[in-house]
């Protein structure tokens, strides 16, 4: 725009030039300043980088190849801590499975509905509802599982769980995920185009053969999407597994048994006393940084996937 | 004109018409139906008995002096969540005193002036992108490596936990903050500047005040989530039961809402079961009220262009 107004010499009424190109050092000083503040995100991502490394790097060179041969974790034992990282990894991947064993069908069926079945006026009602959910903070969350749901649900119905058990932390973590599942989902289904579903339609097709043979097809790349950031959230998740699943260090698919996970061994480790230096105040950065790669893959996939769909109906 | 009838009644009525489900069909179909209801009923159902669950636990144990009382381990009859309470409060300030100034100007930055063919622009925009998504317990972990010990040192203290939330949820402010900017029509933007305003003068007096809606709904959104966190203050050390209300920025330990309940529920007594619940039944009510704070104030100032 500027570079147009330069070329004229004079204007018609003998005024100067507009454009003339003066530098304005205030606006100059303005627009350093918002680029400061915007690249403080990007300073945030390279703290977290550096945290994490500064204390991880001294970790695995103390721990070195035992972090994947020993089959135990216990780096605050004084004597003969252990440091293999496997018992966290399955106590938190277990955990997020039976998470998402609870949030995929629910949270593709409420994308379903209420992208293909419920009226504007019920969509209205529930949507809403379904973001209180987002709203609720995680450590109710974890409250309602160690004092209802463990006690009074999986008990109440005969299942001899331990007081802490993987079962009700993963069971609430699901119903902390629907959510995030269904409205990514939901998203998609909605970005499919009218046409394709009045073209199934056309051929015959019922409400349903549309939904799961057209819609749900269609939208596929934006429902893995959904699914791997549900997962994510799972795995970054600390509050629930800290208050229903317990710290202890365990192997195995059982789910009436506790599990710790990379989350509650951070939080519990940064709970107690540590001194900076030590090999367990080391070892919270090197389970951090293990997470903050696991959940950043994850993220980079979701990412890939959304786009995707964006690319083809957008 | 009187409405079509309903397909399927259309259908059962007229055999002939070529439009006839087999029952079979039809039976699937409404079974289908009921599944999907039936899941989607079964989240809903879940957040009911979860917020009745508390209600029930939590009622009886809220008094003025429960708000007031600071905590104890030993007697439930005599706790309460004074100490937790200021702790929130001097948190909340603290991050909204990080993230408004800040989030507002990257958003301005990203929508006002930002090259988009630019890379480091690109940058920081999948960059907030990524940081919105890193789990909150990592936060924590930058918070104690250079705002509690490392470079900056303050300690285990309001700050420095403020500050950790801050960077949390920096990137909602930054999103909504984006969404209400683009949201002033170009127009408005281009009659300031024919007018002979510079940028910024159009920005500070033209595009933000049509924005402040839109960017206050966005802070408080942030906020919201800010009050509810609880692993990074674990990390970066806030404590669960203090016997003195007062708070002092930069000296001495803090407590927070979101803490003391995990410190009461994680207690082995089931007696402090229901002090927690109490607690939680006070963060909800705060929550619900941002959270009315900040629909009230898109539906009242909603600018229709």
């Amino acid at each position: 725009m500027e570079a147009g107004t330069q070329t004229t010499g004079l204007t018609p009424g003998g005024l100067p030039p507009l454009g003339l190109k003066r530098r304005r050092w205030g606006e100059e000083i303005i627009r350093a300043l918002l680029f400061l503040a915007a690249a403080i995100s990007v300073l945030t991502t390279i703290g977290i980088l550096i945290a994490l490394l500064a204390d991880s790097i001294p970790f695995f060179q103390e721990v070195g190849s035992r972090f994947f041969t020993d089959d135990s974790w216990g780096p605050l034992f004084d004597a003969n801590p252990t440091f293999g990282i496997w018992q966290l990894l399955n106590g938190t991947f277990l955990i997020t499975g039976i998470a998402v064993l609870v949030a995929v069908p629910i949270g593709l069926a409420s994308a379903v509905y209420l992208s293909e079945y419920a009226s504007p006026r019920v969509r209205k009602v529930v949507k809403p509802i379904l973001e209180v959910l987002v709203g609720v903070p995680t450590v109710v969350f974890g409250y309602f599982a160690l004092t209802f749901v463990t006690p009074e649900i999986l008990r109440a119905i005969g299942i001899n769980v331990e007081g802490f058990n993987a079962l009700s932390a993963g069971l609430v973590m699901g119903i902390m995920i629907v959510p995030t599942i269904a409205s990514i989902s939901e998203d998609a289904m909605r970005a499919v185009p009218q046409g394709l579903r009045e073209g199934a339609y056309g051929l015959g097709s019922t409400k349903r053969q549309v939904a799961t043979r057209i819609v749900f097809p269609a939208a596929i790349s934006g429902i893995v999407a959904s699914i791997v950031l549900g997962v994510s959230r799972g795995v970054g998740e600390t509050m629930i597994v800290l208050l229903a699943a317990g710290l202890q260090p365990n192997f195995g698919i059982n789910p009436t048994e506790g599990y710790a996970t990379i989350t509650t061994f951070m939080g519990a480790a940064a709970d107690g006393d540590n001194p900076a230096g030590s090999i367990g105040y080391e070892s919270i950065f090197a389970c951090g940084l293990i997470l903050f790669v696991l959940t950043l893959v994850m993220n980079v996939i979701a990412i890939r996937f959304v786009r995707k769909y964006r690319q083809v109906y957008e | 004109m009187a409405a079509p009838p309903p397909a399927d009644a259309a259908a059962v009525r007229m055999p002939g018409a070529g439009f006839v489900r087999h029952r079979s069909t039809q039976l699937k179909e409404a079974a289908f139906a009921a599944v999907l209801l039936f899941l989607l009923g079964l989240a809903l159902l879940t957040l009911i008995v979860l917020l009745v669950d508390i209600f029930v636990d939590g009622v009886g144990g809220l008094s003025g002096q429960f708000l007031t009382d600071t905590p104890s381990r030993i007697d439930p009859s005599s706790s309460g969540i004074g100490p937790a309470i200021t702790g929130t409060l001097y948190l909340m300030a603290v991050c909204a005193a990080f993230i408004i100034p800040v989030g507002v100007a990257s958003a301005v930055y990203l929508e006002e002036y930002a090259d988009r063919n630019n890379w480091f622009n690109r940058f920081i925009e999948v960059n907030i992108q990524n940081l919105a998504a890193v789990p909150s317990i990592v936060y924590g972990v930058l918070g104690l490596a250079f705002l509690v010990r490392g470079p900056i040192s303050l300690g285990n203290v309001v700050m420095a936990g403020g500050l950790t939330l801050g960077l949390l949820v920096l990137p909602v402010v930054i999103v909504t903050g984006r969404e209400a900017i683009r949201a002033v029509p170009p127009s408005i933007r281009e009659g300031s500047m024919a007018l002979g305003a510079t940028k910024w003068q159009t920005i500070w007096k033209q595009v933000l005040p049509a924005s402040i809606p839109g960017i206050a709904t966005g802070v408080i959104l942030a906020l919201s989530r800010a009050i509810g966190e609880t692993a990074p203050l674990i990390v970066v050390g806030a404590v669960a039961f203090l016997t003195s209300s007062s708070v002092s920025l930069l000296d001495g330990q803090f407590s927070a809402l979101p803490i003391t309940i995990f410190g009461w529920t994680a207690d082995s007594e089931t007696d402090f079961h229901a002090l927690a619940a109490s607690a939680i039944i006070v963060l909800m009510v705060i929550l619900l009220a941002m959270n009315a704070v900040a629909i009230w104030l898109r539906n009242r100032y909603e600018q229709k262009w």
